[in-house]
């Protein structure tokens, strides 16, 4: 037999890291959400005093940077955007020596987008600083799936028993990898739909009791939450789907959001492209939660932020 | 020769358990090495004789020195990964006697000065280095090198690893002029155009991960390809470098059935790598980029067929595909990480710590994969046994000593493997390159 003794290059990242749901506890999880419905960022408390958040961003965004920084401000502390442009990250410097160098400046804490998957676990396991996941290549969104469970609490009672519909690009979707590690967790019933470019038969293996249908009708049916993603229309190229067909099979319309559960509710994690993965009517609809979860990324940020820095009181 | 005592010209290999597959030899058994050769082997106390020095072998097996087939040796011009003298330091502290070096250096080994370059004293080479050489210039896959040219300046084989040749039309050419010169095309199955910015196999592990994966297929098409290709030229000799596939092994399988054909003249031989019958996809864990290398590390089934080749046969020889790399290349983003991982110091302890002690392969299979398995592959006359005349290449080893790997001490001047700190059975105790002793002990 052989074993595999701890090697020195791989160290465990800082208490207090997310870098996803996948590995995250089943308590340490609901204690986010418990910690997330007692923040409230119109009445700041000043748990995070003195202490610096670096936000370490190398792609766009316009929500989870906001929502990080407004979190932090929140509870006191005090913020740095780093970018990828007009920083040196520009002149060739390492994710790494990028790293080290927030450090050396005094972060007490990286919260970290990145377009490479596995960016944030590569700077945790070299830095003694928790390290928050923003978002990494195709792979996680933590804290998205955090306010998505956030929201869904917030309209159903429990999650035991939930059907949920995730509709579109699941393969690019970190966002749909973070919530199915979640969601299957506490026992959500979980619906992949889309074509197969981008739903392939690979995606139920992703986490236990995920099904999959090429039908949105046979999705929709009967669900308490519709998951909608953004379509990126150049992921469409070269594939055998056309734009217009894909609209045609794939459109969450309120046609077709009739077949949910009466009291269903509709999520994205935006930026939403109206006409294309959605109607307007059905954005701006009674049961849109799409404002609400933008919303609700303040209070969930505050608790990660919170959590990663020791003030989880 | 000098009469040097450091270098003596008479050595006794006294009291070891000789395995030497292609003399059918597996018994106690005395060698003697004598100016660079094998002077005489026989049953114990029976060589008569001088020597110079005797190397006490009880407990031991003694074996032809072990070639490995696939090595990036890094020069010219990458020796801040490896250089040909710690390479070869390191081959020769993995039983290594001699390792055929890989030619996508910077720049690409496609002329015969390079071959030469690759073969000079000034090297510093600790055990024999055969260059495989270029297929296509600078490996761009549209023409062809010098063939001739390159062979008579010491290229046992052609090759544009790593860039795989993809264009029918030039494959034919290579396999055709490989033919005519005896000379093996080796080809790094992959059709890259499937495999864009793919770091990892494709499966359920890529998936979770949210890395771009490169299928299986990616492998087996070209295989498929090659063979078939292989086998409308007469006496063509296709080598499929690091094979990893279960699909890629029938395509082999088939390959391998025409040389029973008297129609079909061509040879199709394989190698596998110790990480490919060792590991699996989901070992790479949370993005660790010590396990990140082309081909990736498979599924189980895969890993199952590959076992099952390597012990009926259908496998010609294990390589390693050492692939140096220095820190700040493989310290990035996983998909960022240069391809590869060192494998010449744990080659022979996996083999026989997975193959032989945990699927109960015998160490005579296990000795021919290192010797006469890839001495046949690319033809190395007098190596590959201990036959009286031979080149005095041996490898001595214990195949019960319990030790740890630590890549700290490595004699590779990178530290990119996955097996750092991991505990095998079976250890390299000294290797003997022309009659010379170029690694022992610790």
């Amino acid at each position: 037999m052989m074993h595999r003794l701890p090697s020195y290059a791989m160290n465990k990242p800082a208490r207090g890291s997310l870098l996803g749901i996948e590995h995250l506890e089943d308590k340490e999880i609901l204690g986010l959400l418990k910690l997330a419905r007692r923040m409230n960022p119109l009445k700041p408390r000043p748990l995070l005093r003195n202490k610096r958040v670096v936000l370490l961003f190398y792609e766009a965004s316009t929500r989870t940077r906001s929502s990080f920084e407004i979190a932090a401000k929140s509870l006191g502390a005090i913020t740095t955007l780093v970018q990828s442009s007009g920083s040196s990250i520009e002149k060739g410097e390492s994710l790494l020596d990028t790293g080290y160098t927030l450090r050396a400046v005094g972060a007490d804490a990286i919260v970290i987008r990145h377009p490479a998957a596995g960016a944030p676990h590569l700077m945790a396991k070299h830095l003694d600083i928790p390290v928050i996941n923003a978002g990494d290549g195709m792979h996680e969104h933590p804290s998205q799936a955090l306010l998505d469970a956030f929201t869904i609490l917030k309209h159903k009672k429990s999650f035991k028993g939930l059907q949920v519909a995730i509709l579109g690009d699941i393969y690019h979707s970190r966002v749909t990898r973070s919530n199915c590690h979640l969601l299957t967790r506490f026992g959500v019933k979980i619906t992949l739909c889309g074509p197969p470019e981008f739903v392939p038969e690979v995606s139920a293996t992703l986490a236990p009791g995920l099904r999959i249908t090429r039908h949105i009708e046979d999705a929709l049916r009967g669900v308490d939450v519709i998951m909608l993603l953004r379509l990126q229309k150049e992921r469409l190229a070269g594939q055998k789907i056309s734009l217009q067909d894909y609209i045609a099979r794939y459109q969450m319309t309120s046609a077709r959001l009739r077949l949910a559960k009466r009291d269903a509710i509709v999520m994205h994690p935006g930026p939403i492209i109206r006409g294309l993965e959605l109607t307007a009517e059905v954005a701006d609809g009674p049961q849109s939660r799409i404002i609400d979860e933008v919303h609700n990324g303040v209070p969930t940020r505050m608790a990660i932020l919170a959590r990663a820095l020791g003030k989880a009181k | 020769m000098p009469n040097d005592k450091s270098k003596p010209v008479a050595l006794l290999i006294k009291g070891g358990h000789v395995i030497d597959p292609a003399a059918k030899i597996n018994s106690q058994m005395d060698v003697l090495l004598r100016d660079g050769r094998v002077a005489e082997i026989a049953l114990p106390n029976k060589i008569r004789g001088g020597s110079d020095e005797k190397f006490d072998a009880r407990g031991l097996i003694v074996a032809p020195g072990f070639i490995d087939l696939h090595v990036h040796l890094r020069e010219p011009g990458q020796s801040h990964k490896e250089t040909i003298a710690t390479g070869t330091a390191a081959a020769a502290a993995g039983g290594f006697t001699s390792v055929c070096t890989m030619p996508n250096t910077a720049p690409v080994v496609d002329t015969a000065e390079w071959v030469a370059w690759l073969r000079h004293p000034e090297r510093a080479a600790v055990v024999n280095v055969f260059p495989i050489a270029a297929a296509t210039r600078s490996s761009r896959g549209a023409s062809l090198t010098d063939f001739a040219d390159l062979q008579r300046a010491g290229a046992i084989a052609v090759t544009d690893d790593g860039k795989p040749i993809l264009d029918d039309d030039i494959m034919r050419a290579a396999l055709r002029l490989g033919a005519e010169l005896n000379l093996p095309v080796v080809q790094h199955a992959e059709d890259t155009r499937l495999t864009e910015n793919a770091s990892m196999h494709e499966g359920p592990t890529s998936f979770r991960l949210g890395l771009r994966g490169m299928s299986a297929a990616a492998e087996a098409d070209i295989v498929e390809r090659d063979v078939t290709l292989a086998q409308q030229i007469r006496e063509s000799r296709l080598h499929v470098a690091h094979l990893s596939t279960s699909d890629a092994l029938k395509a082999v399988r088939r390959g391998k059935r025409s040389i029973h054909n008297a129609r079909v003249t061509c040879r199709v031989t394989c190698e596998v790598t110790p990480h490919h019958f060792t590991l699996l996809d989901r070992d790479v864990g949370e993005f660790d980029t010590s396990f990140k290398m082309n081909p990736p590390l498979r599924t189980p089934a895969d890993r199952e067929a590959i076992l099952v080749a390597l012990a009926d046969g259908t496998v010609d020889a294990i390589a390693t595909d050492h692939a140096p790399h220095a820190t700040h290349e493989k310290q990035v983003e996983f998909e960022r990480a240069a391809f590869g991982i060192t494998g010449l110091e744990t080659a022979l302890a996996l083999a026989i710590t997975k193959l032989h002690r945990e699927h109960k392969i015998p160490l005579t299979r296990i000795v021919e994969l290192f010797t006469a398995g890839p001495a046949r592959v690319f033809d190395l006359r007098g190596r590959g046994s201990l036959a009286r005349g031979n080149f005095a290449d041996v490898t001595i080893f214990d195949p019960k000593k319990r030790w740890t790997f630590d890549a700290a001490k490595s004699r590779s001047m990178s530290r990119n493997t996955p097996f750092d700190g991991w505990q095998f059975t079976g250890k390299v105790v000294a290797t003997i390159v022309g009659g010379k002793i170029v690694s022992s002990g610790d």
